[in-house]
């Protein structure tokens, strides 16, 4: 099943070429970048792993790609996403946020039915 | 395939002439270094027509080594170099970012590479600027975290070529040594380029545009005492070229400044006016008026 979280994500997996020109994008509006990565990629898991610090003060896509790159091959099995962070007041939040890598078998989820009492029914998801 | 390139035109285009004759008009001096940068220049515009007739080279290496006395200038060709590279296509952005040992080597085991690689993505697409690059390498040392900021440097300059060009700078000897303790590097560093000291006539014309750039003068008896104040300074120890030129204004304007208060009431012309005495003031004259008895007893 393909995960379908942020920015970007209905749409085909974006080229290096594409996520550099996001980035760009990004340091034009003074946001930072960062790259986290998770083997979890459950929608409710919003504490993925970071991959070094945020990048403040960068002035080039190509600081970013670069360690996209690096983290690709160290976590090849693990889905990566690009964060940009914006610091102007009143947002001071994530403004953008994509998945740039995938592993090659995309991780697969059940949805899960318990019964509860009075006849409740829950519904969770679960990692098949 | 006969398409003939106006070289001339594509210089224009590129709005690099202006900043070259800027260079021309704003430096003084420094003929060889000024020769150097219209070569590098020219083969950027050669190669930009080569590109466009399809004829695929290799994107030319343009790491660089400023050596030089201190204050002959190399920081501030290195901003303009980040200036005329962008102009001319070679980098992105066109920044600077100028660092020394202290930004690049870390202090305890596994600090280096992360500062190293920090200070490397800052300067993608723009110029490092690496000022008294030989601190990088202590042979006294053989722990010393230097080498390993030297062995990532070095990866970067050759894998990621497009993204930034790496200007080192230091005094001529040291960087020799430098480069000779690490020939990788030197390899990888196509042009040196080598700050001749200044002459007093250019050090005289250097300190006319700082002065007119505080807003003084310096009246002409003034101008010859500090032509003879340059002919003196320069055989003294620690003469740092245009450095030591600009503390010397700087006292300058302070003893101005005693004189101007102590006069009591001023017109415009003195305020903007820098006098003789202002200059002769100097400790400069004071020893050279000493000098000739102490050697002579040292002798």
């Amino acid at each position: 099943m393909r995960i379908t979280q942020g920015t970007f994500s209905f749409l085909p997996d974006l080229t290096d070429e594409q996520i550099g020109k996001q980035v760009e994008y990004a340091f034009q509006q003074h946001w930072a970048v960062s790259i986290e990565y998770t083997d979890d990629p459950h929608p409710r898991n919003v504490y993925w792993e970071m991959w070094g610090m945020p990048m403040f003060d960068l002035k080039d896509a190509a600081g970013v790609l670069a360690e996209l790159r690096e983290c690709r091959k160290a976590h090849a099995d693990c889905y990566i996403k690009v964060n940009a962070f914006d610091p102007a007041r009143g947002f001071e939040t994530m403004r953008l946020s994509f998945i740039a890598h995938r592993p090659p078998e995309e991780a697969r989820y059940r949805l899960r039915r318990e019964e509860c009492e009075g006849r409740l029914l829950r519904y969770t998801l679960e990692r098949a | 395939m006969n398409r003939s390139f106006d070289l001339k035109a594509l210089l224009a285009e590129s709005g690099v002439g202006a900043v070259l004759d800027e260079l021309d008009r704003e430096l003084v001096g420094l003929a060889p270094v000024k020769l150097r940068i219209r070569e590098i220049a020219s083969l950027l515009v050669v190669e930009k027509a080569r590109a466009e007739l399809g004829v695929a080279g290799t994107r030319p290496s343009l790491h660089m080594c400023f050596t030089g006395n201190p204050g002959t200038g190399k920081t501030t060709v290195a901003m303009r170099m980040a200036t005329i590279l962008h102009r001319l296509g070679h980098v992105r952005r066109g920044h600077l970012v100028a660092v020394t040992r202290d930004d690049l080597v870390g202090q305890y085991i596994g600090h280096t590479a992360p500062k190293t690689k920090e200070v490397l993505k800052r300067a993608m697409g723009g110029v490092l600027f690496i000022d008294e690059a030989y601190y990088l390498y202590r042979p006294e040392n053989e722990r010393d975290y230097g080498q390993e900021a030297i062995e990532i440097l070095m990866q970067v300059m050759e894998n990621q070529r497009d993204d930034l060009v790496v200007i080192f700078a230091g005094y001529k000897g040291r960087m020799d040594t430098f480069f000779q303790s690490n020939p990788g590097l030197a390899s990888r560093v196509a042009h040196h380029i080598d700050f001749p000291d200044y002459s007093v006539a250019e050090l005289e014309a250097i300190a006319l545009r700082m002065v007119a750039a505080l807003g003084l003068e310096l009246s002409a008896s003034a101008r010859q005492a500090l032509g003879e104040y340059l002919q003196l300074r320069r055989e003294r120890p620690n003469f740092a070229n245009a450095r030591s030129l600009r503390n010397a204004l700087d006292r300058a304007r302070l003893r101005q400044a005693r004189r101007l208060l102590e006069a009591g009431s001023v017109d415009a012309r003195m305020l903007t006016t820098i006098e003789a005495e202002d200059i002769r003031a100097s400790r400069v004259f004071e020893a050279a008026d000493a000098s000739p008895p102490a050697e002579e007893a040292t002798c």
